[in-house]
Formats: C-alpha cells, structure tokens, sequence
C-alpha cells in the first residue's frame, strides 16, 4: 500500500509533552478516564468512568453511572513505554461492531526526546474495514436512523 | 453531497474498489489502464469508478477523448476530519494532564 493510500485510510496527530518516556506512557493508559472526551458515549446513561486495562487482550470500556458496560476497544499491543495498539470497534452507525473483521486500530508510539521530553504519535488506522461488506445495507444506512445519524452526532461532539 | 462522507468508508469497504483506489493514489489513470492492471474487466472498473466518484473520493475530467480519474482529496479527507479531531481533542487533554502532575510525579519518584 502506497504512503499517500495508507495516509487516506488512517488519521494521524501528533504532540510533544514535557515529561519522560516512562511517564508519558503511564499517564496515558493510567489516566486515560480523563483524557478519553467524556461525550463519546455508546451508553444510554452518563459514563462513570472509562477504564483501559493495561494488558494484551485487556479491553477498554465506559461504565455508565448505572453500572452498564460498553467495552469498545481490545488491547492488541502493550509495550510499555514505546507502545499500545488497541482496536476500534465501534461502527460507523455508533454502535459496538461485533465483527472483528470490520474494526479499525489505533496505535500510540512514545519517542522520547530527551529526558524530560517524549513525543507521541497517534495513528487511526485501517478506517476503510468498516465498510467491508456494507453494499447489501446501503439503504438502511442511508436511513435518517443510519449513518447520518451517527455522522451529526459525531459532528456535534466538536461543537464549542 | 450531505451524505458522500459516509459513502466514502462504504466504497472503500470493497476490496476491488480499494484496489482502485490505491491505483490512483498512486497516479491519475484512465478506465483502460486500470481494467489491465487489474483482474476485472473494463465495464465492472467503470461501475467501481462512478461508486468511488459518487462517494467524493475520486473526480474525472477529459483528456482527448479519454477520460482520466484521480482521487478527490477533499472526499478523503471528511471521513478523516471527524476522527482527526477526536484525536487532537483527546491529546491536547493529555498533554495537559501529563505536565500539570509533573511535579507531584517528580515527588513521588525521588
């Protein structure tokens, strides 16, 4: 795949933080509750907390304030402090994806660039595999209930 | 075009379309080059090409009396805008995060 498809495919971003490599890393699995925008939500009551679990295999969920779960993410990767890979399995008709085989992945690299200094690169990967097999639902997802819903109200978390 | 982001994920969904659609990343072409690149034939390109062209990732224009096709930069790009600014959104909270407890972290080390 060619560097400019795999740039069309992904979302990438980067940033710089003060702090070193180990801390970097640990504040963002540790500490991923609050840096997750609270608004993303696939529940149908207020998110409690968001908790990634620091391991291969672990997963990545919101706990409503009721107690119910949505666990949205799987640990693919957890090398500490250079790197956590973790799927996408959310649907574009904001909805947990259940087939494995149409989820996204998001990979984290810590760079550390002096000892008290580490850059983090984020890439959104793969976007294009939550389409797989959609021909057959085009319709219902052209539905006002599909993925227009789900466009507007993503669009609306980045309202001020 | 109030729905071509969501078309955009769905066309690239297809593994031919992909193929397609990598084919003109790599460099604009016409029906006929793509249709001998590829193992389909010239027709089901075409049927691809108008998918790929109706969801906003590629435009054509002509050239002679060919019709060449490129990747519509703009389409690509609004499947990717939404999550891009998840993502900033949720690192600049980090940054935040990280450098505000530098100091108690920096107490607890030593």
């Amino acid at each position: 795949m060619s560097t400019r498809v795999r740039q069309a495919a992904s979302v990438r971003t980067q940033i710089v933080v003060e702090a070193p490599i180990e801390r970097a890393f640990r504040v963002f699995t540790e500490d991923f509750d609050r840096i997750k925008p609270r608004e993303h939500n696939m529940l149908s009551v207020e998110i409690a907390e968001t908790v990634f679990e620091a391991r291969v295999g672990g997963r990545v969920y919101d706990r409503g304030v009721d107690g119910s779960e949505c666990p949205w993410a799987r640990v693919l990767a957890y090398e500490p402090p250079d790197r956590v890979l973790f799927s996408w399995d959310i649907s574009p008709q904001w909805q947990l994806e259940t087939d494995l085989n149409k989820t996204s992945e998001v990979e984290v690299r810590f760079i550390s660039e002096g000892p008290e200094r580490t850059r983090v690169e984020l890439e959104h990967r793969k976007l294009y595999r939550h389409g797989e097999g959609w021909e057959g639902e085009r319709d219902a997802v052209d539905s006002d209930g599909g993925w227009p819903l789900y466009l507007r109200r993503f669009a609306e978390l980045f309202k001020d | 075009m109030a729905t071509y982001q969501t078309d955009a994920w769905i066309a690239l969904g297809d593994p031919t379309r992909h193929a397609v659609f990598e084919r003109l990343a790599d460099r604009p072409r016409a029906v006929g080059e793509l249709a001998r690149e590829l193992p389909v034939s010239r027709p089901a390109v075409s049927q691809h090409l108008k998918v790929l062209k109706d969801a906003g990732l590629v435009v054509d224009r002509r050239a002679g009396n060919r019709r060449i096709y490129q990747l519509d930069p703009v389409g690509v790009g609004a499947i990717r805008a939404q999550l891009e600014q998840f993502w900033t959104k949720a690192l600049t909270t980090y940054k935040a995060i990280v450098e505000e407890d530098v100091e108690r972290d920096t107490e607890e080390v030593s």
